[in-house]
């Protein structure tokens, strides 16, 4: 009866305009799995390839593509289906890539062969590479379309392409073992995440030079324990998130002061982080501790955390 | 003379590329040419008899350590490319018996600032006095022994291979979170093998373990690929092991002898660990976390092989230089040197945080894998072991009980 009673509740106060999904790649698992935002509950996991890591969703919001870097691909899940219904070529070991804003071209990081893969959607096919340094991992693009950022983990460099002729643009260098890079929503700004040095360097991208460097203190844990990995920015461009991987936290910064507002504890190992569509939420996927960790941000406070699977990695929010 | 091999290692078979490289080696080390700079590091090796594989899925290498500052190098200069530096390796490997003065002399004059020397204690202490080794930085990147970090630390000395001692601590930290507090020593009867066997020694008593038993490996070194070689030791294993109760055999045995027939013969039911078994080490082909799997399948493609310890300490070696020449701008040596021994320069080496030198003896703070014979089983440091600095200093020998004196 209670139960009737919260699922009626539920119903009442969560109208479906606002009906949102998580979904979760799930590393050591090979799925994907499916999480009512509402609800806070784990639907169902999408069985995918081997060693799902980067996600993002179509431009129509009806797909998810999925980098399986064991198996060399990137997998196509139907969301209203909840399966995967096709898969596209990627090079070898994808791990994070990104949709250009065009709808019609992803650009993926392959991890061994130090390439940006560019795959044409429709016609399932790679159409082109780029030579970037050794072990690229994260991948932005403008919202313009016209730059592509791809970091180089073990080059520690951020590498910017034209996204029309696929050229080199520069290449910037930044802190060790860099890990996610992120446009700022005026397109203004360039930010990237190290890892080992635990820093997030912002760069205009007008004039390429370095504008801002973060460092994240975290009292009780030493400077090793402190590494930046996955970045979100608000829609409003006030804010930006960031995970500090095995310091167990999500940094949230003023992105005009460049100054860490506040620190959320999450579960072991956040990878990467999400926003609701009403930016009143943010989500973690937590590698080490197998869930994911819901942040009211209204609140600041951290309200639940939800078993979803082994290492859970990419994070992506969608209808 | 000259006994030794000298060979240029380029990254690509183009022949414009090997004159250009030479023309520029005549000139020194370190070149500007339309803004392109190019950095050579020595590499010094020996040649050295490989021991018999053990068993028939062992490989015999030939060329580990060499094939490590090899990657190093393809990696320096694929970082290198975006930045106008180029990187280049000179080795020279020793013939048997030949001393490396004369390797170090050519170095000097190729004006070569950084070598990996792949050598062995003696030879690495006599390289490290040679004339001209005083303007260089040489990386211990083969020999674990604690003398080299003690009273025998030399200030042109950095060491990327773990010691002793901190392979020990990081075996005696995971066997005492396990709760395994009881061992049973057995010790070979080599020189190294007695140095291993006192790191553990010393190990259990820092970490609190126990060593219940403590003995010699008196047995005759065997084939155990002979036909019905596994009759003799399933005989000879046993009654080797016939003593009392314990909870871990810990094995003291660096070259490979006997340790690896100890596993499932032993008298009690017990887990092998130490030099076989559990072991504990700097690289294993079996570890593919913190992005391992990257460099491992560098490597293989590179060598055509698994990449061993000496392999990722020559890599840590050649690639610790290449970090000093990013984050400074600059391939100056003099700046390098200095840099690398900063509390600055923060190396990442797939082992999920940064690696750096330990100021008071030189020797690179690094977490040490705990390795099972197909899969990773742990890393040290080890939760709950603490440090007022960084728990990677619970390895090894710290700075308050150090006799070196640069």
């Amino acid at each position: 009866m209670q139960t009737l009673i919260a699922l009626v509740l539920v119903l009442i106060l969560v109208p479906p305009a606002v009906a949102e999904t998580i979904y979760v790649s799930n590393e050591q698992d090979n799925t994907v799995a499916v999480v009512d935002r509402a609800t806070m509950t784990l639907q169902s996991a999408i069985e995918v390839g081997r060693r799902p890591r980067g996600m993002a969703l179509s431009v129509d919001k009806k797909t998810l593509f999925v980098a399986e870097g064991d198996d060399n691909r990137i997998d196509v899940v139907d969301l209203a289906k909840r399966q995967v219904v096709g898969q596209l070529p990627s090079g070898a070991d994808p791990e994070f890539f990104v949709v250009h804003p065009d709808g019609k071209l992803i650009f993926v990081a392959n991890e061994n062969d130090n390439l940006v893969s560019v795959v044409d959607i429709a016609g399932a096919k790679i159409i082109g590479t780029v030579d970037v340094g050794v072990e690229p991992e994260g991948m932005a693009v403008s919202a313009d379309g016209r730059t592509v950022a791809c970091t180089s983990e073990t080059t520690s460099m951020v590498h910017l392409i034209d996204a029309g002729t696929l050229e080199l643009i520069d290449n910037l260098l930044v802190d060790t073992r860099p890990r996610a890079a992120a446009f700022s929503v005026d397109g203004k700004q360039l930010w990237v995440s190290s890892e080992i040095r635990g820093t997030v360097t912002v760069f205009d991208t007008a004039t390429r030079a370095q504008t801002g460097k973060i460092d994240f203190e975290v009292p009780g844990i030493r400077r090793e324990g402190v590494q930046a990995v996955g970045i979100e920015m608000s829609r409003d461009g006030a804010t930006a998130y960031v995970a500090l991987g095995p310091a167990n936290r999500i940094a949230e910064i003023d992105t005009k002061t460049f100054t860490v507002r506040r620190l959320y504890l999450v579960g072991q190992r956040p990878w990467h982080v999400a926003l609701s569509d009403d930016q009143k939420q943010l989500i973690s996927a937590n590698g080490n501790s197998g869930d994911i960790s819901f942040i009211d941000l209204e609140n600041q406070e951290v309200v639940k955390s939800l078993p979803v699977g082994r290492g859970p990695w990419g994070v992506v929010i969608g209808p | 003379m000259p006994t030794s091999r000298i060979q240029h290692v380029l990254p690509g078979p183009s022949r414009i590329r090997l004159a250009l490289a030479f023309v520029m080696l005549l000139a020194g080390a370190v070149h500007g040419l339309a803004g392109q700079q190019t950095m050579v590091i020595g590499y010094l090796g020996e040649q050295r008899k490989p021991p018999p594989p053990l068993g028939p899925l062992d490989e015999v290498v030939i060329d580990d350590g060499l094939q490590g500052a090899r990657l190093g190098i393809a990696d320096d200069d694929t970082t290198g490319r975006f930045l106008g530096q180029n990187f280049r390796l000179q080795q020279v490997i020793l013939a048997p018996g030949e001393t490396p003065a004369e390797a170090v002399r050519q170095f000097a004059t190729a004006g070569i600032s950084f070598v990996v020397a792949d050598l062995d204690a003696a030879q690495l202490l006599q390289a490290s006095a040679a004339p001209g080794a005083e303007r260089m930085t040489l990386f211990n990147s083969r020999d674990p022994d604690d003398s080299l970090r003690q009273e025998g630390c030399r200030r042109n000395v950095l060491h990327t291979i773990p010691s002793r001692a901190m392979l020990a601590d990081a075996l005696a930290q995971y066997l005492v979170w396990k709760g395994w507090q009881h061992w049973f020593l057995l010790t070979g009867p080599h020189p190294g093998d007695q140095a291993m066997a006192s790191a553990f020694r010393r190990a259990a008593t820092r970490f609190g373990a126990r060593i219940t038993v403590d003995k010699p490996w008196t047995f005759r070194p065997a084939n155990g690929r002979a036909d019905t070689g596994h009759v003799t030791l399933q005989t000879e294993i046993p009654a080797a092991t016939q003593v009392g109760d314990y909870d871990v055999l810990v094995v003291a045995d660096e070259v490979d002898e006997f340790g690896a027939y100890l596993s499932g013969r032993t008298a009690l039911p017990r887990t092998v660990a130490g030099t076989q078994g559990l072991v504990a080490t700097g690289w294993s082909a079996v570890d593919e976390e913190w992005g391992a799997t990257q460099l491992q399948d560098r490597f293989r493609k590179q060598a055509g092989r698994w990449m061993l310890p000496s392999d990722y300490a020559a890599w840590l070696a050649v690639k610790s230089v290449g970090e000093a020449a990013t984050r400074l701008h600059s391939l100056d040596p003099a700046a390098i040197a200095k840099y690398l021994r900063s509390d600055d320069f923060l190396l990442a080496g797939f082992k999920g945080q940064g690696l750096s030198f330990r100021p008071w003896d030189g020797q690179m703070r690094q977490p040490i894998l705990i390795a099972g014979p197909r899969l990773l089983v742990s890393s040290s440091p080890q939760p709950g072991f603490l440090h007022q600095r960084t728990p990677l200093d619970t390895l090894g020998i710290d700075l308050e009980e150090s006799t070196c004196k640069l």
